[in-house]
């Protein structure tokens, strides 16, 4: 009989954003429990509210399969003497706890061995999952969790109140933190009942009538239909946010709706403030009329079924008007002291204990904004002015208050006092990308202040061993270092990587991962040509992105790949001749027919590929590259490099190093990976990720 | 209507009823609950204790010179501790709101992640920000450590914004239109004290004053610590009184911070000493309860 099973964990309300990781790790380490028990269930899957995470299997067994091992004792040569067993025999039967007589002769591979044949009947199910399912639950992994029953008890993201475990129509026996599986759940805490009688056919139903919406699926569409519901007929739009759409789901087990309006008097403070507010202080989304501009109104999303006389309504909008209040008492009052003016002040924030205040800060990116500048060519005046200013808003009410707007804030506030929009523009964008999907600056002045606020703190981060390790990254620098090279490739910065990192080899490691990622993962290209194009050099990233072009729009023609190939047996050949290269090929050395014709096309080639190289045309120079097939073909099938002749054999040796070096200055063909099949590679292998 | 000290009468009723001793506030100034010694102190060790109280909380940099509707220098918290937390604390403070007058069933309850933490005291907690309606009403925390050590049983702390709720049940924008009790505003009984503590934290306070006063009594409480182990009669020994000398390290820390005269280094070491002391005097406080159950058990075995 195949039996259904139910586990419920219910617990006190577990961070929205840990929730669909743990469930993933629950499930993984049922399955883990299942195969280390030789069990197999038909399906397996998890559900979670903020109360609950829950998992539900189909077709377990009722029992374990029985099991059969072979033992093997004694040879069967020194089992039995005439006979009889011997001592080996009989010790070996005590040591299995059986007679002799339940022994057999089998054959192994090693040959006739006495063995006992030991057989285990499987056990019951329920009884497995009583002894492996509380290591299940306080398996789960969670960024931080705490203990609740006393020093040294058991460990949980939130208190475990109560646990559901049946095992078809039976409760599965087990204790977790003092707490006895049973068959009872509980509903809403406002809406529902508590200690709810349930069964694994009508577990879900019984929630939903007690006002728990199991399926966060279930959970997201109700919001997003009552939403439109609401909307019908208002022209206004919701403005998207998946993401909180997501933590709105998983901080409610009902979630319901409503709309709500603020003095459109507000609106005269920047829209950035207000869905600031909106977003990330009260959850709630922000509406645009049909024109786009924000509209004086809000959705929040409740925790229960309905707001008949308006008072969560009300409520929400008195909370908003406060913030809203706030925000523009802020926003005034951080108008009375300029921005320039706050440069001082900046001594009394910390950047880092170990780098110092913002103001040293500052001078850092001062200095090193000017000599960035000056590098790309771009007027540093301006840069010098933003990057002066740019960190002053942490001295202000509005960032004190609202973070997350650090930056956009002091470009408002530079705007405000009349800086030229080359500044203030710089200044609210010195923080992007954001994110591998946001945009760069959008001008020169931009990228330059954003460079350099990055370098600074990675430079310094690195320094002083603030270093990323695993999950742990609190500086988020790889965030700013792939912020880095997206500002250089996609701004078309040609400042060489050296010249703005320094030595250090970890943090050039860090780069050259991150450096990787984009070009993969971002701009998809495959991982064998990033490799090829990195290792010919990777100082210049646009230069890079311009042999990576080349790379993947020759890479098709019908002489690219097989070029690669013979590439990778020059580098082979000069390997294992352990030859150190130096010197040019001698011409009266070279044999008549396929050698002397490589070498008059290679001759031929050289100064133009030169060329082409210098003028970064460097597709064109891979055609005249990847020209040279024929010949270099026709040399390898009909040359022997190692000939008798020590002097043939070096000026061959010679002309392939030449050769090699000279072609391999916009990519490394001997890391082209030459089947295709191979060619995807292990393009997403671990620690790649940014 | 509920005023405000209804809501106040009416909380500490209903957790006298569920077994809390009811204080006063701690007669220090202290910038929240947590830090009076009936929280700070009295988690460490294993001895249940229930206590609730009001505490003024006194941040000075939060002063608004009474103009802003919703900030202020100081506030009042209901403090709650109980020690071991029942397996029901939800409930039960879901309760505590009905009986203030707040009918769960037409609001909006989220519990949302938010876990404490204070550097000074050495101590953090795991909970929520309990929101109505979009309101933080009250710090829901699980405790975990405090003054550095990790507390034998896990106290629940529930920390009730009381101007935030009165103003809710009011319906008022602003804390100062609050009624305190009929015929007389929040705003008549502490207007005048936001406005004057504000201009003496934010331009008067005396910074070299403030300066040696945090040397005198961080020394006094440094030299009675230093005295603790050679003590010879513990139970005697004063560390309440050295925990007292922290309290005022940590407010005249927090009007140096208003001053604006703690650069970013200064402010990392000023922390660093306030915890020490704080630290120091748990470590003693712990020391001297151990002490007493032993005595206590000793007793007990001498019968």
């Amino acid at each position: 009989m195949s039996l259904p099973l139910l586990l419920e964990i219910g617990t006190e309300e577990i961070p929205d954003w840990m929730i669909e990781p743990a469930l993933g790790h629950l499930q993984a380490l049922f399955q883990e429990l299942l195969e280390q028990n030789r069990l197999k269930a038909e399906s397996v899957k998890t559900d979670a509210t903020p109360r609950r995470l829950v998992l539900r299997a189909e077709g377990l067994p009722e029992r374990q399969p029985d099991a059969e091992e072979l033992i093997s004792g004694p040879p069967a040569s020194a089992a039995f003497k005439d006979g009889q067993p011997t001592g080996a025999a009989l010790g070996f039967a005590r040591k299995m706890g059986v007679d002799v007589a339940d022994l057999t002769i089998q054959n192994t591979p090693r040959g006739e061995y006495l063995c006992y044949l030991k057989r285990t009947a499987g056990r019951a199910t329920r009884d497995i999952l009583a002894e492996g399912l509380p290591q299940t639950i306080l398996g789960i992994h969670f960024p931080k969790t705490m203990y609740w029953t006393g020093k040294g008890g058991p460990r949980f993201i939130r208190p475990i109140r109560w646990l559901v475990a049946l095992l078809g129509a039976e409760v599965v026996p087990f204790e977790v933190a003092g707490v006895k599986s049973g068959d009872r759940t509980s509903g809403h805490r406002v809406l529902g009942q508590q200690g709810i009688a349930v069964s694994t056919a009508d577990y879900e139903q019984a929630l939903k009538a007690n006002f728990v919406l199991l399926s966060a699926q279930e959970r997201r569409r109700k919001i997003e239909s009552e939403i439109e519901a609401l909307l019908q007929g208002t022209g206004l739009k919701v403005r998207p946010d998946p993401a909180l759409l997501n933590t709105l789901v998983y901080i409610t087990e009902y979630p319901t709706p409503i709309l709500g309006s603020f003095d459109p008097e507000f609106l005269k403070l920047p829209e950035e403030v207000l869905v600031t507010v909106m977003r990330h202080h009260q959850k709630y989304f922000s509406m645009e009329e049909a024109d786009g501009r924000l509209a004086p109104r809000f959705i929040a999303v409740m925790n229960t079924n309905s707001d008949a006389e308006g008072l969560v309504r009300h409520g929400n909008e008195r909370v908003l008007r406060a913030r809203f209040n706030d925000a523009r008492f802020f926003w005034s009052v951080d108008q009375q002291k300029k921005l320039e003016d706050r440069v001082p002040d900046l001594a009394y924030v910390t950047f880092q204990a170990k780098l110092g205040s913002y103001l040293d800060k500052t001078r850092r990116i001062v200095k090193l904004s000017r000599r960035l500048a000056k590098l790309a060519g771009v007027e540093s005046a301006a840069v010098e002015r933003a990057a002066l200013l740019s960190k002053c808003d942490l001295t202000t009410e509005m960032v004190k208050e609202l973070t997350e707007l650090q930056g956009v804030m002091g470009g408002l506030y530079a705007r405000a006092q009349g800086e030229p929009e080359e500044i203030w523009r710089a200044i609210y964008e010195q923080y992007k990308p954001v994110g591998m999907e946001d945009s760069i600056p959008s001008t020169a002045t931009g990228r330059i202040l954003a460079l350099a606020d990055k370098v600074d703190t990675l430079v310094g981060c690195f320094r002083v061993g603030l270093i990323p390790s695993g999950s742990k990254d609190p500086f988020a620098l790889r965030r700013a270092a792939q912020g880095v090279v997206k500002i250089l490739v996609e701004g078309k910065l040609s400042l060489p990587l050296s010249k703005l990192i320094g030595k250090d080899q970890a943090l050039m490691e860090f780069f050259l991962d991150r450096v990787r990622y984009y070009f993969r993962e971002v701009r998809g290209f495959r991982y064998d040509e990033v490799n090829a194009v990195l290792a010919a050099g990777c100082e210049d990233l646009t230069d890079v992105e311009s042999r990576l072009e080349a790379i993947q729009a020759v890479r098709p023609t019908e002489n690219f790949e097989p070029l690669a190939a013979s590439f990778k047996r020059i580098k082979n050949i000069l390997k294992q001749a352990e030859f150190a290269g130096g010197g040019v090929p001698d011409a009266t050395l070279l044999e008549q027919g396929p050698e002397a014709d490589l070498y008059s096309a290679f001759q031929a080639l050289r100064s133009r590929v030169k060329r082409l190289r210098k003028k970064r045309e460097y597709r064109t120079a891979l055609e005249a590259i990847a020209s040279l097939r024929p010949q270099v073909d026709s040399f390898f099938d009909r040359v022997l490099v190692n000939a008798p002749e020590p002097d043939i054999r070096l000026n061959r040796l010679t002309l392939l190093h030449n050769l090699l070096s000279e072609f391999s200055a916009i990519a490394d063909f001997s890391e082209i990976v030459t089947t295709l099949a191979d060619a995807r590679g292990p393009a997403a292998s671990p620690g790649t990720r940014p | 209507m509920e005023s405000f000290q209804d809501v106040l009468f009416k909380l500490k009723k209903y957790w006298s009823d569920r077994g809390c001793i009811i204080q006063e506030p701690y007669d220090l100034e202290v910038g929240a609950g947590t830090m009076a010694p009936e929280t700070a102190l009295r988690v460490l060790g294993p001895k249940p204790y229930r206590v609730a109280y009001v505490q003024p909380s006194r941040r000075p940099a939060d002063g608004r010179y009474g103009e802003n509707p919703n900030r202020l220098y100081k506030h009042s918290q209901l403090q709650v501790i109980l020690k071991p937390t029942p397996d029901d604390i939800i409930d039960q403070y879901l309760q505590s709101l009905e009986a203030i007058g707040i009918d769960l069933r037409k609001h909006d309850i989220k519990f949302e992640e938010d876990n404490w933490e204070s550097p000074t005291l050495g101590a953090w907690g795991i909970g929520w920000q309990v929101m109505l309606d979009g309101l933080e009403i009250t710090q829901f925390t699980y405790f975990q450590q405090c003054g550095g050590i990790d507390l034998d049983v896990v106290p629940v702390e529930l920390t009730y914004g009381l101007e935030r709720i009165a103003a809710f049940l009011q319906g008022k924008d602003s804390v100062y239109d609050i009624e305190w009790t009929p015929g007389v505003t929040y705003g008549d009984v502490r207007l005048a004290e936001e406005l004057q503590f504000s201009v003496y934290n934010f331009e008067m306070a005396d910074v070299p004053a403030l300066w040696k006063l945090f040397d005198l009594h961080e020394k006094e409480c440094q030299r009675l610590l230093d005295a603790y182990k050679d003590y010879p009669d513990k139970k005697r020994f004063p560390v309440l009184p050295a925990y007292d000398q922290v309290l005022k390290c940590s407010h005249v820390f927090n009007l140096l911070d208003s001053r604006g005269a703690l650069s970013v280094t200064e402010r990392v070491a000023v922390i660093a000493r306030v915890r020490k002391l704080a630290l120091g005097a748990a470590q003693c406080w712990l020391d001297q309860q151990n002490l007493q159950s032993e005595a206590a058990g000793a007793a007990e075995v001498a019968q």
